[in-house]
């Protein structure tokens, strides 16, 4: 799927390995309230990793550890292990611009830039790259493909993105994040501000994208998890209840916990 | 539910409209006070306005008098101020909101900024006597060191003495609470999200600012700096307290040249005992209104260019 040249060459070496990252006995921490408590999770790659749990059980907390978004909170801390193609994310000797930008991130609410959408899209590679304007179209416009939102934007590249709709923003921002080549995407809540068609647009992109891109989606949509995730990962307090196949986790699942929570007796 | 008694729909529109009505007045009394003031300077002044009386010197003869060094003087002290206090105040702003970490000596830098801009300008006037006209007292008595010839742009003398550099200065020093409080709300305002999806994509701080903040907060930044800048033009305390002299009979030719200010060609002109003097005082008054108006629109002006295209 990395068809442009420009962006083939940074592709992280080991990218045949079946797996993307992986966490060990994995503590998060804002100042002494502990968030995550122990948590061992292997992501695969090329595979929809849906993240459920009640609010505040700590599942978006991990995914904001996979790119260090956690740093810009000044009380916290993690402890244990978490690798990215077996590179320790949490090494102080990590350059988290670049592993921001192979790991790309989509959030709640939409948040486009008030630029214009082309300038949007070629935010991230103009942040790594000095590409010449030719490439810089066609990466802008393959993301926008990617993103499913070419078509209905190509004639207006230069007008401002605050005036899409809800859903339109939000797939700007999945080619926002991918137009800089990630390898991982990371997705928190991305349809919770978006009505259910834009919702249903954006889920059908995602079940498009993980063909390229390793995807890590918090979702508090049980059905939406069932729908485009792989495998499911259940949080509760801070701890991983349970994790495995999607459709397993949701028709069997091994502990009364999840039970309850996906047959929705509680949370 | 039942039992709760209503407040009466009377009392409640009644009470509305009282409040809606002392709101008229008060702005009534706002505007009437703004009005009382163009009208009465008008009437005194509007008939001494000539373009001899903006190309002419000042004069001992209130026919002759003009406010050609004032009007320049002010053009240069204001852009000497411009090119000091915006840098410095914009550069202190996105320090202080988007690097500087959240503590007690930050928050403490935060409350002393807003508290400086509360300090009367003429006490501006005497840290700028002190520090730029003096070099706090360094050589003193002793012959300034030159450098440069005096004929040349950029000739500076140490200590700068009552130059236009050191008003320019010292008026940097009277507006920079004020551009660095306006710049930090303007950075303020730009939503977290914003600053999170740019991080997100790898940015580093620093790109983050140039490519998204500081763009997305500038037609605040430069509102603010633009009133700043109306507030420089309209000070006359502190260059009073540098001993700019009363009476220029030339305009600036570099930095170290002597000046003198609209609002001290007026504070001098209204204090004098002739009528003609106070005629030619509201006169000079109507042109500093004239500026003053001008800024505010270019400030109007430019907020509305720069947020065009977003919206």
């Amino acid at each position: 799927m990395q068809t442009n040249p420009a962006t083939a060459s940074v592709i992280a070496p080991g990218a045949a390995e079946p797996l993307s990252i992986r966490a060990a006995g994995f503590d998060g921490y804002y100042g002494s309230f502990q968030a995550l408590k122990g948590v061992s999770l292997d992501i695969p790659r090329n595979q929809v990793t849906a993240f459920i749990g009640p609010s505040g059980c700590g599942k978006s907390t991990f995914l904001r550890w996979m790119n260090r978004m956690n740093d810009t909170i000044a009380s916290a801390r993690a402890s244990g292990k978490l690798t990215l193609d077996g590179e320790d994310i949490l090494a102080r000797s990590v350059d988290v611009v670049d592993l921001r930008r192979r790991v790309g991130m989509v959030f709640q609410r939409p948040n486009p830039f008030p630029k214009s959408i082309f300038d949007n899209v070629a935010f991230g590679p103009r942040l790594h790259w000095r590409h010449s304007r030719a490439d810089l179209e066609d990466l802008v416009e393959q993301s926008l493909r990617s993103a499913a939102l070419w078509n209905e934007v190509k004639d207006r590249l230069h007008a401002s993105a605050l005036g899409l709709s809800g859903g339109q923003q939000q797939r700007l921002c999945i080619a926002r994040a991918i137009a800089g080549g990630p390898e991982v995407l990371l997705m928190d809540e991305p349809c919770s501000a978006l009505d259910p068609k834009s919702t249903a647009s954006v889920e059908e992109l995602i079940r498009q994208l993980r063909t390229a891109y390793t995807i890590v989606i918090v979702t508090h949509n049980m059905q939406q998890a069932s729908r485009i995730s792989d495998r499911t990962a259940f949080f509760f307090e801070g701890s991983l209840i349970e994790a495995g196949q999607t459709e397993t986790l949701f028709t069997n699942p091994k502990s009364k916990q999840t039970e309850d929570y996906v047959t929705g007796r509680f949370g | 539910m039942t039992d709760v008694p209503h407040v009466p729909v009377a009392r409640r529109l009644l009470a509305n409209r009282m409040f809606l009505a002392t709101c008229v007045v008060c702005t009534g009394l706002a505007v009437c006070v703004l009005a009382v003031l163009i009208v009465s300077i008008m009437m005194d002044g509007v008939h001494r306005l000539s373009p001899d009386f903006i190309a002419n010197f000042a004069s001992r003869k209130p026919d002759q008098a003009g406010i050609r060094a004032p009007l320049v003087g002010s053009i240069w002290v204001c852009t000497i101020c411009a090119l000091t206090a915006l840098p410095v105040g914009v550069g202190t702003a996105i320090y202080l909101e988007e690097f500087a970490k959240r503590g007690r000596l930050t928050e403490f830098i935060r409350i002393n900024i807003s508290n400086l801009s509360g300090v009367p300008s003429i006490v501006y006037g005497i840290i700028g006597l002190t520090a730029f006209s003096r070099f706090f007292g360094w050589r003193a008595g002793a012959e300034p060191i030159e450098l440069g010839s005096p004929d040349s742009l950029l000739y500076l003398r140490l200590p700068f003495g009552s130059s236009v550099l050191a008003g320019g200065l010292t008026l940097a020093l009277v507006v920079l609470p004020i551009v660095i409080v306006a710049s930090q709300e303007a950075i303020r305002a730009v939503p977290n999200s914003l600053r999170q999806g740019a991080l997100a994509l790898g940015s580093t701080r620093w790109q983050m600012v140039s490519r998204l903040t500081l763009p997305a907060s500038l037609p605040m930044v430069m509102t603010g700096a633009i009133l700043a800048m109306s507030r420089a033009i309209g000070e006359a305390a502190p260059i009073l307290v540098l001993g700019a002299p009363l009476m220029v009979l030339e305009t600036p030719a570099n930095l170290m040249s002597e000046f003198t200010v609209l609002p001290m060609q007026i504070f001098n002109w209204a204090g004098r005992a002739k009528a003609s003097f106070q005629e030619i005082a509201a006169a000079a008054i109507i042109v500093q209104l004239a500026v003053l108006m001008s800024f505010n629109a270019l400030a109007i002006l430019v907020r509305q260019r720069l947020q065009t295209p977003l919206q």
